[in-house]
């Protein structure tokens, strides 16, 4: 990667018109992907010294900064203990802890990786990305937008909750990027995510619905909201999986997880 | 650019490019256990720790290194030592590329969680392939030398 | 014994986890000269016109090498025993590029990222042609890849580049057809083996320097040192006296670097520019422009007749050999030669095919060199045959395979690249790995399958076997010398690349000297300081080098011997040697070996006790084992885990038991990747696409959760105190014994590596759909 420029911005309102400044700035986070995928950066923005790595725990919200490692992230007893602990499983099964000890939950989010194991887990927990010029945003909403933003993240605020959860990855080995991935909450409302498709995570909106409308969840009901979510679920094929193997995983997996989370 | 590190205990200060990778800075400067395997955080070889944290170098820009603590296996040679004769006696060495970086995961695992269970060794050592030895061999070494309290 | 088969820690293993200094890159010099190489875009092309005014007005750009640089020499890469097998199809620079990856040019500069400036400056202009992707199609296809006239071959090999050949072979051993048309039951089944990728973590590396003699000294992570001195040679037209090839440690090699890779461009350059020069293979470099194994299509037809007795074999081969034809020949009829003895009791066996050239990225040497192919293939066509006859597999394998004292034609008929060498085998424990392998895996609660709600668990098994050394072609020798203070020296051109030999041959000594492992120093492997050897591969160090390290210390011994009986003034044959002391028998008068040592160097009739020995191997005993594995597969996704793998290996004396057990540990986790992990995927234009370590897996310490590995009792007498090889063997059977432990569990037959969950998926679904 070619870097003309490094800059550690001094605060967040300095890093947030650096990067507005020109077309050729970006933020680096973790660093590890953009390796990888950039090939040349005029100005490349540093968030080290403006205090981003935390998690605070407050009485509804735990609150985590956008440089805080994902390694970090994953062994915070609060996370593992949030809907069955479906964030701290969807970031242990990424790489090894080298690299989860670089890469950081803004990097994650900002990337909007196809592959990635945490956007769906953060699309079923009650969660908003906080930034500098947006303020609140959803997940989802975030996900929607045509574009990234060029704009500062600063954090994650996820609700606490003990509700239970699944996550699911199917891999061909432990350092594999996801096949397919699932993730679901289920609260008083259930909230289906899934990921590497291989397209971005995305919400299972209908299949959800269809679900909070039904009195009583059994082994039937489960049947059709699988059948609703392999219609409205679009995968397609990739070098990793092809389309029919994926709407197998899909149907395997969401029932699994279904039936684990009504238990 | 210049940067400073504490390699080792050792208080340096290297002249570097903005876009240059710890690893590179480190093989450059004789630090000749750290070693390059994928380019791409891949496969563990390139491991040494920051803050005794392990991190892939050749994924991590020198230029965010500044004061920060930087150890190689040369850094802890008693552990190492250790670590190396149980290798030895279970038969968990082969070629040894990927071994210093191996002993500094094994090392900052200790630090962690000295009590961990193979599972968690497993886990934790995901990220360092090895393409010689089967693996099993090590998990037993790894777990002797955890259980050493000399 | 004493340190044969004892517990004896690898030598070298402190040393180089605490990262002293030890492999390749580790010696290039500080100021030195990068070679980066500009790789083809495209499948085949010619080029017309380089433009490259640009990059070699660049500060730091020291030259710029296209093939106009060159004399076109022909050789192989391949590093064999000379002449080779492989055509001499490779110029070091062409004007055709020949696979996305192959060379274009080279630049010379002062660091990467001026080299990387004058690659981007430089404009190539390319006819490009049509390429030949499909194997299948390259036999006769009006596309020829190897258009030019100079390439040859040194001897028959059956060389036809203008049908796309690169070397080809057939033999029979009675009337294969007439022997199927007797059998009860006959079935035949095609299998497709994928290119799988060595993945050894240390990349290619190369460096060199003019030493103050006016000598080219290379260092290269390589397995043959000595054939590297030779090629270098011989494309460059260097004389060989000019040039010293240092093997320092080599982080993993499995093959891949038995040919040579970067040592070509940078010799050129150092001797042209007398300044150091390196080369360091990107990892997509090493996938993409390196050696693979080679791709096979085998098509198997076994007969039987009605009591489950195997009476004929017919083995159908084509095998894809790439852009150049390394190992191309030889690796083929390891397909044949180190499979179908397996079952010697048949009327007729059959082996013939074709190897071709396609542009893809070489083949080349790879550990099990064919006969994991050939394994795969003949393993799981035994399983279909035994379903087709409702027969144990287990007990037809007993009936029908190999045993102790018994011989196959196959022998004598099939050598590497030449004739073969008959022989007995001595030591073939097959029936005691089975019977062992079953009672350690569970076979009998577990055969074929066990199901539950979710799950599948099941068993499948394979047997293989392999050589050790190539008979009158291999040779390895030794040096052996004693110092004063009664210490040793061993030198040996055999070529540890972490698999430990530097630890077995000292052993070796030791044990044969009677002393401990820390009295003999062994350094391996300079052409300058060291005997010949061919170098690690074709499961020769134990069995070759090992022989003549064992003779050299013989040797070495009867010299200290008949010092000391000068010195005590008797015959040698009162000569009593324990290890520490030399007696006479007589007059029990005693001189230990520290004082002889001590006076022959110093004081007394000196000189130097030094002894050469060389071994050629008169026949390549092979290891045999039986391998099983249980896996639990899930029934709606047909995801595998594999649970355990039990590996019963007879390879003779076990020199080193841990060592042993490692390298069929890691032998057997590779031989895995390539039966269910390790995908090899092609772009429809012939680009690799899974040339990174992101997107071409290996197995990871997860993914494999227990392997037991366990030896028999053997001894075979003519290896180093009764050793057979044991480097190649474990890779063999994982590919069969997970396909029929898949079809045990499933009735589905996958033949196709990798066994992935995604082909079983289709499979099962075509089937349905057929219903």
């Amino acid at each position: 990667m070619e870097v003309k420029e490094l800059v550690r911005a001094i605060d967040i309102k300095a890093a947030y018109t650096l990067l507005n400044e020109s077309k050729g700035s970006k933020v680096m986070a973790g660093g590890a992907w953009m390796k990888l995928s950039v090939k040349s950066v005029d100005k490349l923005i540093l968030l080290d010294d403006l205090d981003l790595d935390y998690i605070k725990e407050e009485n509804e919200f735990l609150e985590i900064g956008a440089m805080t490692s994902l390694r970090t992230i994953e062994m915070h007893p609060a996370i593992k203990s949030l809907s069955s602990g479906i964030l701290t499983k969807a970031i242990k099964s990424i790489m090894g802890v080298q690299v989860r000890n670089v890469a950081t939950i803004g990097g994650s989010v900002m990337g909007r990786f196809a592959f990635s194991d945490i956007l769906g887990a953060l699309l079923v927990l009650d969660c908003q990305l906080c930034f500098h010029g947006l303020h609140e945003i959803s997940v989802f909403d975030f996900l929607q937008m045509p574009k990234v933003p060029s704009d500062i993240l600063l954090s994650i605020k996820i609700k606490k909750s003990s509700e239970k959860g699944y996550f699911h990855k199917v891999s061909k080995t432990h350092l594999d990027f996801s096949l397919l991935n699932i993730a679901i909450t289920k609260n008083e409302l259930f909230k289906i995510a899934i990921g590497s498709r291989p397209q971005t995570a995305t919400l299972a909106i209908n299949t959800a619905n269809f679900l909070n409308s039904q009195s009583e969840i059994n082994e039937d009901t489960v049947k059709k909201a699988v059948e609703i979510a392999c219609d409205e679920i679009k995968v397609s094929t990739n070098l990793r999986a092809s389309k029919e193997y994926r709407e197998v995983l899909l149907k395997t997996y969401l029932t699994r997880g279904l039936l684990e989370v009504i238990k | 650019m210049k940067i400073n590190l504490k390699i080792n205990g050792q208080s340096r200060q290297f002249l570097i490019e903005p876009n240059e990778y710890l690893l590179d800075v480190l093989r450059k400067n004789d630090y000749l256990s750290v070693r390059r395997g994928c380019d791409n955080t891949s496969c563990g070889v390139c491991t040494v720790l920051i803050d005794n944290k392990p991190v892939p170098s050749c994924s991590v820009l020198a230029a965010r290194c500044e004061n920060k603590e930087i150890t190689t296996v040369e850094g802890v040679e008693k552990e190492v030592e250790k670590l190396a004769r149980y290798f030895g006696e279970l038969g968990a060495d082969q070629c040894g590329y990927c071994n210093p970086s191996m002993a500094l995961t094994v090392y900052a695992l200790k630090l962690e969680n000295k009590n961990a269970s193979i599972e968690e060794v497993k886990e934790y050592l995901v990220g360092n392939l090895c393409r010689c030895t089967g693996y099993i061999a090590q998990h037993e070494a790894i777990m002797k030398y955890l259980g050493d309290e000399s | 014994m004493k340190v044969v088969n004892n517990l004896t820690h690898s030598i070298d293993g402190m040393g180089i986890m605490k990262g002293r200094k030890a492999f390749t890159d580790d010696f290039a010099e500080k100021d030195t000269l990068i070679v980066k190489v500009m790789r083809s875009p495209y499948a085949y092309a010619k080029i017309l016109e380089i433009n490259d005014s640009e990059a070699r007005k660049l500060e730091g750009i020291e030259m710029v090498l296209t093939h106009k640089d060159f004399k076109r020499i022909p050789f192989t890469r391949a590093g064999q025993g000379y002449p080779e097998p492989s055509p001499h199809d490779k110029f070091v620079l062409d004007e055709y590029v020949r696979y996305i990856g192959d060379e274009v040019l080279a630049v010379v500069g002062r660091s990467d990222e001026i080299c990387d400036k004058a690659l981007s400056l430089i404009k190539v202009e390319y006819e490009v042609l049509e390429p030949v992707l499909d194997f299948e199609t390259a036999k006769d296809n009006p596309i020829v890849i190897h258009p030019e006239n100079e390439i040859h071959e040194m001897f028959d090999i059956g060389f036809q580049p203008k049908r796309n050949i690169a070397a080809s072979y057939a033999m029979e051993i009675g009337d294969v057809k007439k022997s199927l048309s007797e059998c009860e039951y006959v079935i035949k089944e095609t299998f497709y083996t994928q290119a799988q990728a060595h993945v050894m973590l240390e990349p290619h590396t190369v460096n060199a320097r003019m030493d103050y003699q006016n000598r080219l000294c290379i260092y290269s992570a390589t397995q043959t040192p000595f054939h590297v001195r030779r090629i270098i040679s011989q494309g460059l037209e260097i004389p060989l006296s000019k040039i010293r090839v240092i093997k320092p440690r080599v982080g993993g090699g499995f093959g891949g670097k038995q040919a040579i890779h970067g040592e070509m461009l940078v010799a050129y350059v150092t001797y042209k520019t007398n300044k150091p020069t390196k080369m360091i293979y990107s990892r997509k470099e090493v996938f993409e422009s390196s050696y693979s194994r080679h791709p096979m299509r085998i098509e198997m037809t076994l007969g039987a007749d009605k009591d489950g007795r195997l009476k004929a074999i017919n083995c159908e081969g084509l095998s894809d050999t790439g852009a150049y034809g390394e190992h191309a020949l030889t690796v083929f009829m390891v397909t044949g030669s180190k499979v179908l003895p397996l079952y010697n009791k048949v009327d007729s066996v059959r082996f013939a095919g074709d190897i071709v050239y396609t542009n893809h990225t070489p083949a080349g040497a790879f550990r099990g060199y064919g006969a994991i192919q050939g394994n795969f293939a003949l393993e799981s066509a035994v399983d279909i045959l035994c379903k087709k006859m409702k027969m144990d597999p287990i007990l037809f394998r007993q009936i029908n395979m190999m045993k102790e004292k018994e011989t196959s034609p196959i022998f004598a008929i099939m050598g590497e690249g030449t004739a073969g060498t008959a022989m007995i085998m001595e030591t073939c424990k097959l029936e005691e790995c089975i019977e062992k392998g079953m009672a350690l895996i569970g076979w009998k609660d577990k055969y074929p399958r066990i199901e539950s709600k979710d799950k599948i668990r099941s068993v499948g098994m394979a047997i293989a076997m392999q050589g050790s050394g190539i008979p009158y072609i291999d040779m390895g020798s030794a040096t052996i010398k004693l110092n004063d203070d009664g210490f040793y020296n061993l030198m040996v051109g055999a070529t540890e690349i972490g698999q430990g030999s530097d630890t077995v041959l000292t052993q070796i000594a030791a044990e044969e000297l009677m002393t401990t492992v820390d009295k003999v120093v062994i350094y391996s492997s300079d052409t300058d300081l060291t005997p010949f050897d061919v170098g690690a591969y074709a499961s020769s160090t134990t069995y070759i080098s090992g022989n003549a390290v064992w003779k050299a210390a013989k040797e070495l011994k009867e010299k200290m011997i008949v010092e000391a009986a000068r010195i005590l003034k008797t015959k040698v044959e009162n000569i009593d040697f324990d290890g520490k002391t030399f007696m006479n028998r007589a007059s029990n008068e005693k001189i230990t070996l520290v004082d002889l040592s001590n006076q022959i160097t110093y004081s007394h009739e000196q000189k130097q006790l030094q002894v050469t020995s060389s071994y050629v191997g008169h026949k390549s005993p092979p290891p045999f084992m039986a391998g099983f594995v249980e896996i639990e597969i899930d029934k709606a996704t047909y995801e595998i885990d594999i649970l355990h793998y039990v590996s019963v290996v007879d390879c003779g004396t076990t020199i080193n038991p841990m060592l042993a057990k490692g390298q069929v540990d890691g032998a057997i986790v590779q031989g895995l990747g390539m039966a269910h992990f390790e995908e090899v995927i092609y772009g429809a234009n012939g680009k690799l696409i899974s040339s990174d370590m992101l997107n071409y897996k290996i197995p990871t310490r997860l993914d494999i959760k227990k392997l037991t590995t366990v030896f028999v009792d053997s001894y075979e007498e003519t290896g180093p105190f009764g050793a057979k090889s044991v480097g190649e063997i474990g890779i063999d059977t994982p590919p069969a014994a997970l396909a029929n432990a898949v079809a045990n569990a499933l009735d589905v037959r996958i033949t196709t590596l990798p066994v992935t969950s995604e082909k079983i998926f289709k499979e099962i679904r075509r089937i349905n759909d057929e219903k």
